[in-house]
């Protein structure tokens, strides 16, 4: 716990302690990315000043409103929920883009998302996992996601041709409505003003109706804490300023994370630039995981 | 009020005593077990967000590493590898961000490079691919390329070396003998900087009728159409992929 | 490897299509299955008992207060399954005191206490009221202060406080009996809100919960009717035996109406499951929905119920078809249960691929304690025969 406390303190003197950032987002800058994109690149050259800076305009933008309450020395109300260093979800709104043409299936992002929160090894427990369709001549899709593709994927050879063929990263869709948060039968499963859902391992009782519940199979029982695991989109980085672990390792940038209500952010402008798509959109859950360059056969 | 309670029959005063007993009960297991804090933000328990806000970070995120390390991070900005965070390589260094005792690991095999380098269809078209089977296959990777700054040795002279899928695919169509610079002229850079210098792609129907018009100076036996009369409205590629023309079926 | 996730990898192999990963293992498992169907034999039993006292069908008077009782002992076992399998059963009581009111499932507690406390509690208590005083007065020992504590040490048995008695219990069961509904369609209502799962969501989810639960409660009564008045070495009450079977014939004839609207309404808007769907009914669910539960515990009791009563057959051998008929129906009610419950989660909701479920045999979740939950009630049913004995002539004139 003490160690924690001193590396958390140590990376949000690092985001605010470092010099203002340039102002990145033009809109000229994005028409330009756009065009190269529609070559179907994988994005590798789009600057890398932006990654760097888009990392700092959203751990600065975020650490504002905190300093300033602490400025005006408003009369803290006990009921609105402050965070770590003045974090106040109800001033963030979050939310992530996954590229699918970026994506390459190296399986970065599930190998670290594992390592970052704790999710045990085995074959059966993902907060996120990679999958790969493969749609052939014949209409037909097959999918697979072998160990979540934490080790990637082999060239298995099919036997009819493939005529389209790509990676879909899944997560955790963080719903506006949660049909999880809804069935949840004792309140450990909530919705968070800044739109992250979170489950309260002490209070579950492990009855796994939220399994049921999501449509998106994004939940699993712990085998230890037999409590329900979810994506957090990182919860513990994000209040601090980081991006999840699985944006911050994705070498394509296939993922793109930030603020959905703040008008310099890299979700705002993935929203500009793309096609957007959502997961099972009939179910009126309105996630907040968009996907570019979303294939029909994708669910 | 007492009145009326003694109008009350017996059974009833008896069953109205344990229903209060009962809602006591409840009253009291409500006051001890609820813990204080539910409630408080929502229906939910209050503590639960700051434990979940206070878990412990293990990525540290590329910006504290490039803190110590700006040599490295220099050289890695100008390169292909700008995008790819130092983690991704040598793991979480949370850990030794806060104590430089505690050493990272740098993969010194092939293993970790092929799980974005080597060769799967489904990659998108462009993104560096080998076939480890054939690429080297003893050598680790960083005998020949650094991986901070990732330019290969030499660079290469095959399109498929990035363009692994379509190099297949034509491999075993019609066209498995028209060169890639045939049709798309590539200027030196695209192999140091691709997509700022891309490839171009023929523009006409003219471009295809160079081989397939009616009236075409090549050899016996390529299809050929009225390149006037055959759907005009249509580029030729709208309808026929040319690295995997469809003649004969 | 963790013990407790070794069998998951086995289930590798079982695997056809594509599923998401944390899709592996089912969540609910036999546990499951046994609780919607020990509470649907609570509200069938206990709608029969009310056709005794709000609809006046006197045939059925000998039945009434063991239908009581064998509600009460079902009921007293139902939470049993849900509780064994919860990840933490001693944080149980969070249901009860921070409910989430969204959830179908937090209403579990509320729904049980008022059927538990204020319907059939209630209604057993002043059915036998006026005679647990008597039974205390001619008794000796533990017996006596037995039934004098379960009156309450109430003695009066004056007319004007049994009239009380007899007017209050009619009010209970008008209200027990959307009570009853409400129990066992809440169960049905638990299935069929999952959106999520097109094999559960449906409107007609509670519906079909609730009649079949109809026809397995009017099933058991039936069964245990002529076992125990076989033991006691009675006849059969001929009328009553008939009315029985009457009423499971009629209850049976809506559940399978309603059976196949689902399927017909299923097969017809055809939507994105249906391929999952009927790989699955063709394939895994085969035959336990096609076989046992259609045709063995439905198709079969209904036309031999049917076939008794058209012809002129002697009654001992009615009383074998009907106890036969009964006896599948039990099954039949049992796999619709398993379909549904395992059924639902036999196939990802990628639509695009099934996983299996193997029934473990010791260990929480495994047969032996399911069997135990199943068989618990039945000897709770004899402890409350030998307490509150519901025979006629145990009544005091």
């Amino acid at each position: 716990m003490m160690n924690n406390k001193i590396i958390n303190n140590k990376i949000n003197n690092k985001s605010l302690n470092t010099e203002k950032p340039e102002p990145i987002i033009d809109s000229a800058g994005c028409d330009s990315v756009r065009y190269d994109s529609e070559h179907n690149d994988a994005g590798c050259d789009a600057g890398r000043r932006n990654f760097v800076n888009c990392a700092l305009a959203s751990s600065a933008l975020m650490m504002v409103p905190g300093m300033l309450g602490a400025g005006e020395e408003e009369k803290p109300d006990p009921n609105e929920l402050v965070l770590g260093d003045g974090y106040r979800p109800k001033d963030h709104k979050w939310g992530m883009g996954i590229d699918i043409s970026k994506c390459i299936g190296c399986g970065r992002c599930a190998d670290a998302c594992k390592s970052e929160n704790d999710v045990p090894r085995e074959p059966f427990y993902f907060r996120t996992w990679v999958e790969r369709y493969r749609i052939l001549e014949n209409g037909e899709a097959v999918v697979d996601s072998p160990n979540g593709a934490i080790d990637s994927f082999d060239e298995d050879k099919l036997d009819e041709r493939i005529i389209r063929s790509f990676f879909v990263p899944k997560l955790c869709n963080q719903c506006e409505h949660p049909p999880c948060v809804q069935v949840c039968p004792v309140g450990a499963s909530y919705r968070v003003e800044d739109g992250v859902v979170l489950v309260d391992r002490d209070y579950c009782v492990g009855c796994s109706y939220c399994l049921q519940a999501c449509p998106y199979g994004a939940r699993f029982l712990h085998p230890e804490t037999r409590t329900a695991e979810k994506c957090t989109f990182c919860y513990h980085r994000i209040v601090k300023g980081l991006v999840p672990a699985c944006v911050e390792v994705c070498p394509t940038q296939a993922r793109i994370f930030g603020e959905m209500e703040k008008k310099s952010s890299p979700i705002i402008r993935f929203m500009r630039m793309n096609n957007i798509g959502v997961l099972k959109h009939s179910l009126n859950t309105e996630p907040k995981v968009f996907y570019a360059n979303l294939d029909k056969e994708v669910r | 009020m007492l009145k009326l309670w003694k109008k009350f029959p017996g059974q009833l005063k008896r069953l109205i005593l344990i229903f209060l007993l009962f809602v006591a009960a409840l009253m009291t297991a409500r006051h001890f077990l609820i813990p204080h804090d539910y409630g408080q933000y929502g229906n939910y328990r209050g503590g639960s967000v700051h434990e979940i806000a206070n878990l412990e970070v293990k990525y540290a995120g590329q910006i504290v590493c490039v803190d110590c390390h700006d040599d490295i991070a220099e050289i890695k900005f100008a390169g292909y590898h700008k995008n790819v965070a130092c983690e991704v390589c040598h793991g979480p260094g949370a850990a030794h961000v806060e104590d430089s005792d505690i050493e990272l690991t740098s993969p010194r095999g092939r293993d970790l490079c092929i799980l974005c380098h080597e060769y799967l269809p489904s990659r998108p078209t462009g993104f560096p691919q080998i076939v480890s089977e054939s690429h080297n296959r003893v050598k680790p990777c960083i005998s020949c390329h650094d991986p901070h700054d990732p330019v290969p040795p030499e660079a290469p002279k095959e399109c498929s070396a990035c363009h692994g899928t379509i190099a297949r695919t034509k491999s075993h169509s019609y066209h498995a003998d028209v060169e890639c610079v045939y049709c798309h002229q590539a200027s030196p850079e695209h192999k140091v900087n691709p997509r700022e210098n891309l490839p171009s792609k023929p523009k006409t129907r003219d471009f295809c009728g160079k081989c397939h018009a009616e009236d075409a100076d090549v050899e016996f036996g390529i299809p050929r159409v009225d390149m006037d009369a055959h759907e005009k409205r249509y580029v030729c590629w709208q309808c026929h992929y040319p690295h995997l023309p469809e003649a004969g079926q | 490897m963790e013990p407790t996730t070794h069998h998951l990898y086995s289930l590798f192999h079982e695997i056809s299509g594509y599923i998401y990963p944390n899709e592996i293992e089912l969540h609910w498992k036999l546990l499951i299955v046994i609780y919607p169907y020990l509470t649907g034999l609570v509200a069938g039993a206990f709608i029969l008992a009310s056709l005794v006292k709000v609809f006046n069908v006197q045939q059925l008077k000998p039945t009434y207060r063991m239908s009581l009782l064998t509600a009460l002992a079902f009921l007293i076992a139902a939470p049993l399954p849900l509780l064994a399998h919860l990840g933490h059963p001693e944080k149980s009581y969070e249901i009860f005191l921070t409910p989430n009111t969204t959830s179908a499932m937090a209403m579990f507690g509320f729904v049980y206490a008022w059927y538990l406390g204020a319907v059939l509690l209630l209604e057993i208590w002043l059915d036998y009221r006026r005679d647990l005083v008597l039974w205390a007065r001619k008794e000796k020992g533990v017996k006596k202060w037995l039934h004098k504590a379960l009156s309450l040490f109430s003695v009066d048995i004056y007319d004007k406080a049994v009239r009380f008695d007899k007017k209050f219990v009619k009010i209970i069961t008008i209200i027990g009996i959307p009570s009853a509904f409400l129990l066992h369609g809440y169960v049905g209502f638990l299935f069929g809100s999952i959106k999520a799962n097109p094999w559960w969501s449906s409107v007609l989810m509670p519906i079909v919960f609730l009649f079949s639960a109809i026809v397995s409660g009017i099933a058991l009564m039936l069964i245990i009717y002529m076992i125990v008045t076989m033991m006691k070495e009675r006849t059969v009450d001929r009328a009553c035996l008939e009315k029985l079977a009457s009423f499971m014939f009629y209850a049976m004839i809506v559940d399978f109406s309603l059976e196949i609207l689902d399927f017909m309404h299923r097969i017809y808007e055809s939507e994105e499951s249906i391929k999952i769907l009927a790989e699955l009914v063709s394939g895994k669910l085969f035959v336990s929905l096609i076989v046992i539960q259609l045709l063995i515990g439905m198709i079969i009791p209904l036309m031999a119920i049917a076939g008794a009563k058209l012809f002129k057959i002697p009654f001992e051998l009615k009383k074998i078809v009907y106890f036969v008929s009964a006896l599948l129906v039990q099954f039949g009610i049992f796999s619709t249960r398993w379909n549904v419950v395992i059924g639902g989660q036999l196939f990802s909701k990628s639509f695009r691929g099934l996983t299996a479920y193997k029934m473990e045999f010791l260990g929480l979740e495994g047969l032996m304690v399911s069997l135990a939950i199943m068989i618990l009630p039945l000897f709770i049913l004899w402890f409350l025969f030998k307490v509150l004995p519901p025979w006629d002539d145990a009544r005091n004139p």
